[in-house]
């Protein structure tokens, strides 16, 4: 398991990233924690001739907060999220949910925005992050934009995202207080993904619900959201279930995973609504 | 000031002996990260040899193009079958009587075969070499299903063999069939099939799993062209016999070959068996003239070398209708994939699979088993067991559990009724063995008393009731298992490998300061030998433990030896040990009996001196012994103290135990959770109690995975589903339970300290009891089998199929 | 490709080489550097016996780069033993509870014991469990594992008492 070669970059400012990409193009990508990239490299699946570490720009990192919103920035790390109070004070969920992702070295190292930005059906921030309506901001050569992450993926490993663009930061509206929150999780072990994962907020009349790993990407159903914001859990769950497309694989047949999926749901919106305060 | 006399306790206390939780010495390397394992080993020039490896399970291989991978920097050659022809080691024999193809000649057999061995100054030129090699293949039809192998139209595997009915092991009925072995009366068991008052049948599948311990498999060989020498380093379970095969292969004088077996990073039967790696390995450093390393990547691991298991087990199980067992049946599909690859004593093809009757006194018993090739990984070892231990303990603890289901028993009564009794070891069981000793009952009592099992089964009554009512999703099961083991192979009159019996060697040498060497025929993979049998030797001849030095694993060095696998070390070496210490301890009495001017028999060890009878006061140590026995002329006796012993065991050792497992199902998402385990072992004598609960517990955690999880699958193309460490279950500590051991001492009536292995009971009877305690949840909706292992969607599968989820 | 120069602080000491930048930073340790303390057992981040600490992070050092390291400080296995050559507490600690077999794994166990412990000096046993989740062990089952870092968490504390 040993990567094909390429050159190493360590650009200081998010500029230069985008320049480095921009003159080798195909040839060139960015890492952040490199928990999903690198293992594709060591396989051979992905090779590039230009790698782009973006550990130094500072304009990655760090958390702020408003008192509307929290924004991350793309290289913050899953450990650093659940290692911080304010967040865990005014977004619980994501600290529930990083805590369930991977191991303590890989949540070291791994950060939130490679895990959204990768387009791996089995990382469980895009659906965190579609439940949650947060925004990404992309930066490419013709500037900044926002993508909302309810419009981010279009299939596995393919996102709104354009190769030349750099996953910037992701904006979260903090949930109004008393709104209740759950993700769960089933897994086969630490370190896996989920057979089933669904992330649920519920409170002050809206509801929003998102699956992982149920489909080739993450899927938010609106139809399943406006169901539980109306005390309709059935409908909920009928909603979200219609809107997955699992595929069979060594945790399981679809039918199981699909029957998982709304047992899974079912205990997500039961601990959300009984934290709603 | 008087002088401080030790008193007798503390004389023993001071040697370390058996018995003692003494910490083990090999921890001081191996906290510090002072181990020497294969892939430590750097020497001046060394090259690196990666594997092309085939994509496909069934193919012929028509062209290897490896022009572009010599054009690769660092890489200096692609060695192919081609190659290796005019040195005859495109094939090597496998330890069961089969050949195996090194590299492939003309055809692959399954996904991950080694098709051409790249050789490179590093392992990423190495890598990059392989990358570049092309190869044409032209596919052949699959087979994945040993019993579609066994149809009179199956594609034929092995071409090699065609028109051959005549293998290892007996006749051949079919082009992919490789043996039959038959065990027991067949006519008297159909006979009383016919007329029990009940007869059980089940097909008990004990699927393909793999021992893939921490560190792959891997070798360094040097080459001496100057001195001709071969040195050979691997993860070699038994050394002696790798450098035996090695020169039989090769043509190189035996004298002219060093294996060396450094630290090993856990073996549990992977490291066995001789893989194309380490022949590739020798062979490029011959070419090359430079040592040469092979060390395989997990995948590599878990897709080629040596799989375990996947036994399909056909049984019938005939009682009284008050439960007394009158026979039982057995008919076994073995599935071995390409080649007949598993590590069995010669005589034993399907290991000690008859050991099926186990802890029952079942009067009439048969067993045949077909072994079978198919498009999969070859192997077939015993992963952490003794020879199919393991499978013959699954199939009669499912029997009897599906035999207590017809009889609407509880199946810890059912076990009790049909134990063998105390009073019948030496016990000979139906299928041909003799058990030596043990005491099932009290073992037992002890067992369910220690659970509280009456409580249990009301709480589990309770629970159900509550399942029932909608007040819960969660049912109980509680597992049960009473194992019988069979280990320390073996007997040299029915017990070899290629040929070499299995006894094993110690020798001990006394220094002159009473300070002491033992090595032996062994080889440690975290047992702890430097640590136990250093203690052996510490009570048979009173030398401290901490002054003993233990080596293993260079065949210059230590005596000849078949290794460490099959729970056979403290049977057969632990044994040679002792009995090495006691020829010292006999020419210490003499020297002893000299030094004090008294007869030898007037002279009695007491604990690390001979003193003599009746005058306590009158005595000499042995450091005081071993300093004359080198500096003293004592007529008739030659100077020196030291000794060798090749132990021939007289029978296999009999360990046992008594496990039980409680565990919650969630009936909706088929997630299992072990709420309590119990594991009462019989090992015989104990040496080191603190080793011996540290291998229950980890041989339990084995025995959760495989039972929970942990398969090597295979889709209908051949592809191997799960060979990353993200599909192949190994539990972290956060899916691992805490386990309570407990222990009986039954010794070995044969063995020279009683001792009768342990290293492999948790996995042979921790595997029965997870997957009895997860059917026990499910029996009192009709369940009576399902496969192992049993993960989330099975389980699932399990409730979904009796109704509990509408 | 041309090769990099790779610097690192490693166990308190300066070191330096070449290296190619793809260089997988435990072949550097275990190939340049000749640290053998951390081990490779599946390269696919899944068994943590590679596991080392890097600027205060456990860290899989088959899943890192050498650039991605370069200047930081590293410390393996080899660098918790005390300056007077003796066992640390945590490598004293697996000793005296058995909490190591074949040894494979403990170089990385212990180095992942010693930033949970930094991080938590007073965990339960769920915390270690969960804690210690990203290293695999085939021989002990974990459950000496366990005691043996609470057991190194009760005497650190003591010792810190008693230094106060």
């Amino acid at each position: 398991m040993i990567p094909a070669n390429f050159e190493y970059h360590r650009p200081s400012e998010i500029s230069a990233a985008i320049g480095i990409i921009q003159q080798h193009g195909d040839e060139a990508r960015v890492v952040a924690g490199g928990h999903s990239l690198i293992p594709m490299m060591k396989l051979r699946m992905a090779e590039m001739g230009h790698l782009v570490d973006l550990q130094d720009i500072e304009e990655l990192k760090g958390i702020e907060f408003s008192d509307s919103s929290v924004v991350m920035g793309a290289m913050t790390t899953q450990h650093e999220l659940i290692d911080n109070a304010d967040l865990a004070s005014r977004l619980p969920i994501l600290r529930e949910a990083a805590l369930q992702i991977a191991d303590p070295q890989v949540r070291y190292m791994g950060t939130v925005g490679g895990n959204v930005a990768n387009g791996d059906p089995g990382n469980d921030m895009p659906g965190l992050m579609q439940c949650l309506n947060a925004t990404f901001e992309v930066v490419g050569p013709d500037g900044r934009r926002s993508i909302p992450a309810r419009d981010f993926y279009e299939a596995a490993y393919f996102t709104a995202r354009e190769d030349e663009e750099i996953l910037t930061k992701i904006s979260i509206p903090v949930p109004a207080t008393g709104t209740g929150y759950a993700y769960e999780k089933q897994k086969r072990k630490i370190g896996d993904y989920a057979t089933a994962a669904s992330a649920v907020m519920i409170g002050n009349g809206a509801a929003s619900i998102a699956m992982t790993n149920l489909s080739d990407t993450p899927i938010w159903s609106e139809a399943a959201g406006t169901a539980l914001a109306a005390g309709d859990v059935d409908g909920a769950v009928a909603a979200a279930l219609d809107a997955i497309d699992p595929q069979e694989d060594m945790r399981g047949p679809v039918e199981f995973k699909k029957h998982v999926a709304g047992v899974i749901l079912r205990r997500a919106i039961a601990r959300a609504q009984s934290r709603v305060g | 000031m008087k002088d401080e006399v030790p008193t007798t306790e503390e004389r023993v206390a001071n040697l370390k002996g058996m018995g003692s939780s003494r910490k083990r010495v090999e921890d001081v390397r191996f906290t510090q990260g002072r181990g020497n394992y294969v892939d430590d080993i750097k020497l001046d020039g060394m090259l690196f040899g990666d594997f092309v490896r085939s994509p496909y399970a069934h193919a012929r291989v028509t062209t290897i193009h490896t022009e572009e991978a010599m054009k690769v920097p660092g890489v200096l050659a692609v060695i192919t079958a081609a190659d290796l022809e005019p040195l005859g080691l495109h094939w090597m024999p496998t330890l069961a009587g089969d050949k195996q193809m090194v590299l492939a000649d003309g055809k692959v057999l399954f996904q991950g075969q080694e098709v051409a061995f790249v050789v490179a100054t590093d392992r990423y030129a190495a890598a990059d070499g392989v990358e570049a090699v092309e190869v044409d293949y032209e596919e052949l039809p699959v087979v994945v299903d040993p019993f579609k192998a066994m149809e009179p139209d199956a594609p034929v595997l092995r071409e090699d063999l065609e028109g051959q009915t005549e293998g290892a092991h007996g006749p051949r009925r079919h082009h992919n069939h490789i043996f039959t072995w038959e065990q027991g009366d067949k006519d008297a068991t159909e006979a009383v099939m016919a007329e029990a008052d009940v007869v059980a049948e089940e097909m008990i599948y004990y699927h393909r799993t793999h021992p893939s311990p921490l560190e792959t498999c891997g070798s360094v060989a040097s080459m001496d062209k100057v001195t001709g020498k071969l040195t050979l380093w691997g993860t070699f379970q038994a050394p002696h016999a790798i450098r035996t095969v090695v020169s039989l292969i090769s043509g190189i004088a035996e004298h002219n070959i060093r294996v060396i077996s450094p630290d090993i990073g856990g073996g549990f039967g992977n490291k066995v068996g001789a893989y194309a790696g380490y022949v590739c390995s020798v062979v490029a450093s011959i070419v090359t003239g430079k040592p040469v390393k092979w060390v395989e990547d997990r995948m590599e691991n878990l897709m080629s070398t040596a799989f375990a298991r996947d036994y399909w087990m056909q049984g019938k199980i005939a009682a009284t209708k008050e439960g007394k067992i009158t026979g039982l049946w057995c008919h076994t599909t073995a599935d071995h994939g390409g080649f007949d690859a598993c590590a069995d004593p010669t005589k034993f093809p399907a290991g000690f699979m008859n050991i099926c009757t186990g802890s029952y006194d079942i009067p009439t018993a048969y067993l045949a088993v077909d072994g079978v090739y198919t498009n999969k990984a070859p192997g077939g070892v015993a992963y952490r067991c003794s020879f199919r231990v393991t499978e013959a303990a699954y199939f009669i603890e499912r029997m009897i559990e599906v035999l207590a289901i017809k009889l609407n028993m509880d199946a810890a009564e059912l076990r009790r009724i049909n134990f063998i009794k105390k009073e019948q070891f030496p016990y000979n069981s139906a299928l041909g063995w003799e058990y030596d000793s043990g005491d099932y009952h009290t073992a037992w009592d002890k067992a369910l008393n220690a659970v509280g099992y009456d409580d249990l089964r009301a709480e589990q009554a309770q629970q159900l009731e509550d399942f029932k009512a909608g007040k819960t999703r969660r049912l109980m099961g509680i597992g049960l298992t009473h194992f019988t083991e069979i280990v320390g192979a073996g007997p040299v009159k029915n017990c070899d490998i290629l040929g070499l019996g299995m006894f094993d060697s110690c020798e001990i040498r006394i220094h002159p300061t009473g300070s002491a060497i033992a090595r032996l025929g062994t080889i440690s993979q975290g047992q702890g030998h430097a640590t136990t049998f250093a203690q052996i030797i510490a009570s048979e001849i009173g030398i401290p433990a901490d002054d003993i030095t233990l080596e293993e694993g260079d065949t210059d060095t230590a005596p000849y030896g078949l290794g460490t696998y099959g729970s056979r070390s403290t049977p057969v070496a632990g044994a040679a040990t002792a009995m090495a210490g006691r020829k010292i301890k006999a020419k210490a009495q003499m020297i002893a009996a000299y030094l004090l001017e008294v007869h030898d028999d007037d002279v009695e060890f007491d604990v690390d001196r001979f003193v003599v009878k009746g005058a306590p006061e009158r005595f000499k140590t042995m450091k005081e012994i071993a300093f004359a026995a080198y500096n003293q002329a004592i007529p008739g006796v030659e100077p020196g103290l030291e000794a060798v012993s090749y132990y021939d065991p007289p029978n296999m050792t009999y360990p046992f135990g008594a496990y039980i497992c409680v565990l919650d199902i969630d009936v909706d998402t088929g997630e299992a959770e072990v709420r309590k385990f119990y594991a009462l072992d019989d090992c015989g004598t104990r040496i080191n109690p603190m080793i011996i609960e540290g291998q229950v517990h980890g041989g339990l955690t084995e025995a959760l995975a495989i039972a929970m999880g942990q398969e090597i699958a295979y889709d209908e193309m051949g592809n191997n589903k799960s060979a990353t460490l993200m599909d192949f279950f190994i539990p972290t500590s956060w899916e691992t339970p805490n386990y309570e051991t407990d222990h009986t001492t039954t010794p070995s009536p044969h063995h020279p300290i009683g001792a009768k292995g342990v290293g492999e009971s948790p996995n042979v009877g921790g595997v029965p009891c997870f997957s009895n305690a997860v059917h026990d949840a499910f029996r009192p909706f009709g369940l009576t089998q399902s496969h192992m292992p049993h993960d989330h969607w099975r389980i699932w599968k399990t409730a979904n199929g009796l109704g509990l989820h509408s | 490709m041309s090769k990099m120069h790779v610097k690192l602080n490693l166990n308190g000491e300066e070191v330096e080489g070449l290296a190619e930048p793809r260089t997988l930073l435990i072949h550097f340790l275990r190939e340049n550097l000749k640290v053998t303390g951390p081990h490779i057992g599946c390269e696919t981040s899944h068994c943590g016996a590679c596991t080392v600490d890097i600027d205060g992070k456990s860290v899989k050092s088959c899943t890192v780069f050498v650039g991605q390291v370069n200047g930081k400080d590293v410390t393996t296995v080899e660098g918790l033993v005390n300056d007077d050559g003796s066992l640390g507490i945590i490598q004293e600690m697996f000793r005296e509870h058995h909490g190591l077999q074949c040894g494979f794994c403990t170089p990385g166990m212990i180095t992942r014991a010693h930033r949970l412990l930094q991080e938590n000096p007073n965990p339960t046993e769920k915390d270690i469990r969960f804690g210690m989740a990203g290293n695999l062990c085939r021989c002990t089952g974990y459950q000496n594992i366990v005691k043996a870092i609470a057991a190194s968490a009760d005497m650190m504390n003591a010792q810190k008492e008693a230094a106060e």
